[in-house]
């Protein structure tokens, strides 16, 4: 793999959270890369880092949250040397982002083909006719039916489904190098999904956009991603190509979380369950995070914590068992 | 296994249930449209069994329960529970009605008041119905909370003390402890991570074994629905449009949109490369839907027949009935 290949990289990425109840340990040192046109899928239970992650990378932490170790590099520059200045350039263009709720990002009092047309015009540098045009292509890419009527719609005129579209024609409008996808598709109808999944794997052969996918959803990490990271509690437990990740889980947690998932056509008797529940990252426990579930613990597992291991095959594991 | 005979293992009966929500619009807040949430839909429930409820959002789900349940007033349509219309029920026979017929919600957040501790919250049934002296109350609920797999030492913390899935157990606590023949469970594990939700699907397994209840299970979720259903009924637009055996329905759907959803769902094996079917367009309004059968605007089989003919409910292979002009296995 040459080293330009490499798009993103975070080495040891810290972010924490200073609030009243203390300091929320939120990503607790991260390492991961993505190639340009990869996509890797980001799975792990709720509250576990996945969205503080993206957060990390575009900087949008708020006044409570920072970055306080780490380098995240794009495209060999660190995003934490940036000026705010210089990192909203890359925000919106070099990297977009699909958040989970489209509405909360569109703005509500302006029609959805100005808020597209604007920013063609302020990150490409587009006059008012050609952004004009670009957008209509754009909207008529995702499969936004009617585009140019649609364009002149306020985002509370439009279904889910549909401004999750915009949403994405948006973050497409400019060619993202990278595109950081947050639950695109959970607040969708499942056929709505096929739909918007569909469009993002064009999307990728088209543009080589490489693509952070945010999801719980095993089933659309097994049908989107080349390769998986497995956060718990703020930290990186497994990585792996997909295939090898579904065949043969190394990771407890990971095992635990595809034996507990209900599989269509697949019924059995009882589910698999992983015992108790996620511990709080305020204070989160020294060793192995998942020791407190874990079937396999053994003294080791409390004391210390394991490192990151490599297996065969491009595979990391954070577990003492290997 | 039929949806509308009467026969007497059926716990309960729903025949042609309609719903219709008026939409008030101009100066004098006259009704102005409807929204058909519910437009003639008929099921059955045997009794120890599990009907799975599923479509998409705003096909009328949740509608469905809480009418069943008389929460909310029907527009139309007959609701049998133990052979009795439940719609014309006296007052006395409501208030036996209503300790025997409960409901879990999808958010455990919302359904419990923060600020009384979840011991008194799941009480507030018998309280209500003024069953048993406090201190019966007490033993009662210490007797569900064990069976949730919670002790008796969590009846004085308040919500916020619990995580999500617990807080759902907590909520199956409440419907248990009024001893209910049938439990209506709406989304009941949509809000919570996929290990907690199996021990939650599981615990209700175990509760249904062991207590021999009835359950209706609402989910948008097939894979859920599967793993829990006996029979799984499926809704679009206001209209039960394909309803079967568990197997029947996941082996050999016959409805075109059973099939859309069915080949939708992301399989957690990568391994696994299937022909999808792309619905176009989104989901109409049930406000004014579309002629003849419901789906056509959707549907890659329609023909000019479908824009005119509302296709009928009615049973293609025993047990198994869809309502679409050219359902095929
Ligand atoms: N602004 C904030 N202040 C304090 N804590 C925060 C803040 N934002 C996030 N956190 C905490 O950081 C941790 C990680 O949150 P994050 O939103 O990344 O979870 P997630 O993996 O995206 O979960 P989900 O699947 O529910 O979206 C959680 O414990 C969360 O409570
Ligand atoms: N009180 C109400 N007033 C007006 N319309 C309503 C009301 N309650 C529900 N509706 C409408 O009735 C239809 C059916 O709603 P319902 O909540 O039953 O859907 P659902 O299948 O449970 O959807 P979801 O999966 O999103 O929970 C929707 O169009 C909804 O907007
Ligand atoms: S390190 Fe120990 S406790 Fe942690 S996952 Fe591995 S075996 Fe389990
Ligand atoms: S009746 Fe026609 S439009 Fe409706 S589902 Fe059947 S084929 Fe499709
Ligand atoms: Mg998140
Ligand atoms: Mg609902």
């Amino acid at each position: 793999m040459a080293q330009s290949d490499v798009l993103l990289k975070l080495k040891g990425v810290k972010t924490y959270f200073f609030t009243d109840e203390g300091t929320v340990h939120a990503v607790d040192g991260l390492d991961f890369q993505v190639r340009r046109g990869e996509t890797l899928g980001i799975v792990g239970e709720s509250g576990c880092g996945k969205s503080v992650t993206s957060m990390s990378i575009l900087r949008l932490l708020g006044k409570t949250g920072k970055v306080i170790e780490g380098e995240i590099m794009f495209d060999g520059e660190n995003l934490l040397d940036l000026s705010e200045e210089e990192m909203r350039k890359i925000r919106g263009n070099r990297i977009s982002m699909i958040f989970q709720q489209p509405t909360t990002c569109l703005n509500p009092v302006f029609r959805i083909g100005e808020q597209i047309i604007e920013a063609l015009q302020i990150h490409q540098g587009l006059s008012g006719e050609e952004a004009n045009k670009r957008t209509i292509e754009l909207l008529t890419l995702v499969g936004l039916p009617d585009p140019v009527r649609r364009m002149r719609s306020f985002p509370h005129e439009i279904s889910g489904g549909q401004a999750q579209r915009v949403m994405i024609a948006m973050a497409l409008a400019c060619n993202p190098e990278l595109l950081i996808a947050d639950e695109p598709t959970t607040a969708l109808d499942v056929t709505i999904q096929a739909q918007i999944l569909d469009l993002m794997r064009e999307l990728r052969e088209k543009v080589n956009t490489a693509i952070i996918l945010i999801t719980h959803d095993l089933g659309v990490v097994a049908e989107m991603a080349e390769n998986v990271m497995v956060m718990y509690a703020g930290k990186a437990v497994e990585y792996a190509p997909v295939h090898a990740l579904f065949e043969a889980p190394k990771h407890p947690y990971t095992q635990g979380l595809i034996a507990s998932t209900p599989v269509l056509g697949n019924v059995r008797d009882e589910l698999e369950t992983i015992p108790g529940q996620v511990p709080s990252l305020l204070n989160p426990p020294a060793g192995c995070r998942f020791a407190s579930r874990c079937a396999h613990k053994m003294d080791q597992c409390t004391q210390e914590e394991p490192p990151l291991i490599k297996l065969e095959g491009d595979r990391l594991v954070r577990c003492w068992l290997y | 296994m039929t949806v509308s005979n009467s026969t007497s293992e059926n716990l309960l009966e729903v025949r042609n249930l309609k719903k219709y929500f008026p939409i008030k619009g101009g100066l004098m807040r006259r009704t102005v449209a409807q929204v058909k949430a519910l437009d003639g839909v008929s099921f059955s429930i045997k009794k120890g069994e599990t009907l799975g409820l599923v479509g998409e959002s705003g096909c009328g789900k949740t509608t469905t329960g809480r009418t069943v349940l008389r929460l909310i007033p029907p527009s139309g349509g007959e609701v049998l529970f133990e052979g009795q219309d439940v719609l014309k029920a006296s007052s006395s026979r409501m208030r036996t009605l209503r300790r025997d017929m409960q409901i879990v919600f999808q958010d455990p957040y919302a359904s419990l008041n923060p600020r009384i501790p979840v011991g008194q919250s799941i009480a507030e049934g018998l309280t209500i119905h003024n069953i048993g002296t406090p201190k019966e109350r007490l033993d009662q609920v210490a007797q569900v909370l064990d069976r949730v797999g919670l002790n008796s030492g969590h009846m004085r913390r308040f919500p916020h003390e619990f995580s999500g899935g617990q807080r759902q157990r907590i909520g199956i606590a409440r419907a248990l402890v009024m001893q209910p023949k049938l439990i209506v469970c709406d989304e009941p594990v949509s809000a919570l991570d996929v290990s907690i939700q199996a021990q939650v699907l599981n615990l209700l397994n175990d509760l249904q074994k062991d207590l021999g209840l009835t359950y209706l299970f609402i989910a948008h979720n097939l894979s859920v629905v599967e793993h829990i259903s006996n029979r799984v009924g499926v809704m679009y637009l206001g209209r039960m449009v394909e309803l079967a055996s568990r197997d029947q329905l996941f082996r050999k759907p016959m409805h075109p949109y059973t099939k859309a959803l069915m080949s939708a769902i992301p399989l957690p094996d990568p391994t696994i490369k299937r022909d999808r079917i792309i619905l176009e367009g989104d989901v109409p309004s049930p406000v004014n839907p579309p002629s003849g059968c419901r789906f056509h605007p959707r549907c890659w089989l329609a023909q000019d027949i479908c824009k005119h003919d509302d296709p009928i409910f009615e049973e293609k292979e025993p047990g198994h009935f869809v309502a679409c002009h050219f359902a095929q296995g």
